[in-house]
Parts: structure tokens; sequence; C-alpha cells
């Protein structure tokens, strides 16, 4: 059987991703570009953050679930932006996000549930 | 009938020719196997969770531990780390940017920024590198343990050790000698192994020797685990100014082993409990392998790029996918860096 990523390109559609002329790069690059400064500027938002709120502060809890969110939207426009799953198909797409949806916010939830038990049974003990 | 039945296969019946999800094979699997990979990562992070939630107290935390830099010595919170952060993320960029130059058949442009790509890669691994060095040597001070029972990790800036002189000769050292060699190394493991008494060190050669030492500024403890008089709650979990150098000093000039512990092995550390240095080592580790397997890769890739191979191909697809690897990786480290430095 022929190889197909020898005889053709697999993203020809709609001209979203696959070859491009030298205009749309530009405007791609300009893309990637914002992207950067964003990533920047929410790392240097959350280092300072971190740098500067202290654990046992009142506001703490909200800083950390502000954590949490700035990663999501990091790894958001990480896994949209620069590895183009923007413009996959809609159904690889969901192929690949789908597992993490269900397996992995399940995983936390029973985790840290069972983190609480254990703490409160050793507490018994020492 | 026949005929049209062989029309139907060969035109509209997907033969394997053109992906359902419109990507290549080569494509889609390296999808899978990133999908898969963050499995493993998503598990270990929980993993990581799910102990540090069980003992909240005690953990560590990550100002207080990684407040390094290179050259500059330590009260740098987190600095170094953004450092690193930042390094990856713009070398993630070069990344996308020599994908978007195969987009555009432009093979120059492709070797630019993957060269830009796997020195930034390189960076990368010489930091964390850098950051391993550091954890497992630890700090000046050490974590310590005090009278009462409690721990506490300790933060300041120690003050030099000139000399020690020798005051009862050993194997190796005379009487009256001055040493001016390997003191901290001596010092630090002198003390750890409780043979420091009363201001005494007795050396490895078994001569004993006065220590002279500058003095230490800010010194100040920060109580990880509660003893019988101190409390590592939130009013009291700090402790500065001469008490704290009062019971610093009483502590690790006692004379006892495994008063105080200095960086990090897999058996104990100074930064917290034990799977706190395990997690870091096998996290960490984990990932600084994928980023030096990403590296080499890179490399594989670069070179292919370099003899023409994808040009002559007509679309450079596999820089593409060695790009979805790498940022991955950046991914990656962007959740490490949030849950194992930041929370």
């Amino acid at each position: 059987m022929e190889r197909d990523d020898l005889i053709e390109y697999s993203l020809p559609q709609e001209g979203k991703v696959g070859l491009h002329n030298e205009e749309e790069g530009l405007k791609i690059r300009k893309k990637i570009y914002k992207v950067t400064v964003l990533l920047t500027a929410v790392t240097i938002v959350e280092v300072f953050l971190g740098a500067v709120i202290k654990q046992d502060a009142a506001i703490w809890p909200f800083v950390k679930w502000l954590f949490v969110a700035l990663t999501l939207l990091k790894a958001g426009y990480i896994v949209i932006i620069f590895m183009h799953l923007g413009d996959e198909r809609p159904w690889l797409r969901y192929v690949i996000l789908v597992p993490y949806f269900i397996f992995i916010l399940y995983l936390i939830f029973i985790a840290l549930v069972e983190a609480i038990h254990i703490k409160e049974v050793l507490s018994l003990f020492y | 009938m026949g005929s049209h039945s062989i029309q139907l296969d060969r035109k509209t019946l997907w033969g394997g020719k053109i992906s359902p999800f419109q990507v290549s094979y080569g494509k889609m699997m390296m999808w899978f196997f990133l999908v898969s990979d963050a499995l493993t990562f998503s598990g270990l992070l929980v993993a990581y969770g799910f102990t540090r939630h069980d003992c909240l107290e005690s953990w560590p935390i990550g100002e207080e531990t990684f407040n390094s830099l290179p050259f500059l010595g330590h009260g740098f919170p987190l600095l170094y780390v953004a450092l690193m952060t930042f390094i990856l993320i713009v070398s993630s960029v070069t990344m996308v940017l020599a994908v978007e130059a195969g987009h555009r058949m432009d093979k120059r442009g492709v070797i630019k920024w993957m060269i830009a790509t796997i020195i930034g890669g390189f960076f990368f691994v010489g930091s964390q590198a850098w950051e391993w060095y550091h954890f497992i040597h630890g700090s000046e001070f050490g974590k310590v343990e005090l009278a009462d029972g409690s721990v506490a990790i300790v933060k300041g800036h120690f003050g030099e050790i000139e000399n020690f002189t020798v005051i009862e000769g050993g194997r190796h050292h005379k009487k009256g000698e001055v040493i001016k060699e390997d003191l901290m190394h001596s010092f630090q493991h002198a003390a750890a192994d409780g043979h420091i008494k009363n201001g005494i060190i007795t050396l490895e050669d078994g001569s004993k020797a006065t220590i002279s030492k500058a003095k230490d500024h800010e010194l100040t403890l920060i109580l990880k685990k509660s003893g019988k008089q101190f409390k590592s709650d939130k009013n009291h979990r700090v402790i500065t100014g001469k008490k704290a150098e009062e019971l610093y000093y009483s502590a690790i000039y006692a004379g006892e082993e495994n008063r105080v512990i200095y960086g990090a092995n897999l058996k104990q550390n100074e930064y917290g409990p034990q799977q706190y240095a395990q997690f870091f080592f096998f996290i960490t580790g984990f990932h600084g392998f994928h980023v030096f397997s990403g590296v080499v890769i890179n490399i594989m890739i670069c070179l292919g790029v370099v003899s023409g191979t994808y040009h002559k191909r007509g679309h450079y697809e596999m820089v593409e996918k060695t790009g979805l690897y790498w940022h991955f990786v950046d991914l990656v480290w962007v959740f490490v860096f949030t849950f194992f430095y930041l929370i």
C-alpha cells in the first residue's frame, strides 16, 4: 500500500492548514507573535503573584484558583494555536480532548476525596 | 453490475487513502501518542496532588524552596523557574515558526527556526541540570530539628566560614594548623553527623578544631512541623532575630546525629516530607527526559531538512509532527510549573 504521508498532503481543506502563500504566512505569524506576548504576560503575572502573595494570606484560595485558570488558558492557547488543533476536523478534536474531560477530572476528584479521608484516618494514629 | 461496484470501490469508498479525520497516518499517531503520554503525566501530577493533600502543612512552598539564581545567590523567589518557563515558551514559538515556514516551502526559514528551537531546548535542559544540582546540594543552612522536636527550614545569609584552627591533631592535620580549604563541605558533613559540639568541630581525620565564622544575617526559622514548644501554625511558624540564631546553633552544635539535613536525595531532604523530593526527581526528571529526547528528534529532523529530504517530498509534514511533540513538552511544563512551583 502507498504511504499517504508520501503521496499527498493531508490537510488541503478551506486553506486553513497545509501549504499557504507568503501573504497568509504573514497573517499566521502575526497571530503567533500575539500568542507569544500573551503567554509571556500570563507567566509574568503568575510569577509576580506567586512571589508576592503568601500562602497563608486570606486571598490565597482565590489566587490558587486563578493560577489553575491561567494555566488552562495557557494550555488552551498552546494546543489550539501552536499545535493547530483548532484547525483540525471537529471529530479529531473530540477524540483527543474528551478523554481528559471524562477520566482526568474524575481522577482528580477521586484522588482528592481519598486524600482527605486518608488524612483523617492517619490523624487518629499520629 | 460488476464494473459498477469496482467503480464504487475506487472512487467513493474509503480505501485507506484519505483519513476520515483528514490527517495523515503519521500525524494522527503522533496525536494518539501524545494523548497517552499526557495521561501518564496527568497520573503523575494527580499522584502528586494526592500526596500533597495528604500532608498539607508540612509540604514545602515553591517560593520558599526555589528562590536562587545562578551567580547571584538566593532571595529571588521563582525567578529561575520563570526564566526556564520563558525559555521553553520561546522555543515553542520558534518551533511553530519553523512549521509555518514549512508551509511556505521556505527551506532556509525552517532550518533557521529549528536551530533556534534546538538551542532553546539545550538551554532548558541545562537549566534543569543546574536546578537539580542546586536541589540536591541544598542550602547553606539546611533543615534543622530544634530541641523540642519541631522541624524548621532556615532562610537568611550564611556568614562565611573563614578557617578552622586545629587544637588537637589527627591523622592528617597537626596542632596549630589553620585550615582554609573545603570548609563548607567539612562543616556540613560534621554538622549532619553530629561532630560539632560547643563550637568545636571534629574533622574527618579525627582532629579537633575551632571554627572561625562570620556572623549570619537575617537568620529566619520557618517551622514545618510542630514540637512541644514551637507550633507550625499560621501565626507562629516564623521565628526571627536573636532567638532564631540561638535555636539554630544550639541544634546543630548539639553534637547529635541527624539534627540537620542538607540538600536532598531519595531518602531524606531538607525541603519537606520524603515524598516531596521523590516527586520532584520523578516528575521534573521525566519531563526533562522528554525535553532531551525532543531535542534529539529535532536535531534528526533538522538534518533531514538540511539534506532536502522533505523539500523533495513536496511538504514539511515531518517538521509539523516533531513540532507537535515539542509543543506537548511545553504544555506539560506549563502544568508542572503551576502545580509544582506556584501552588
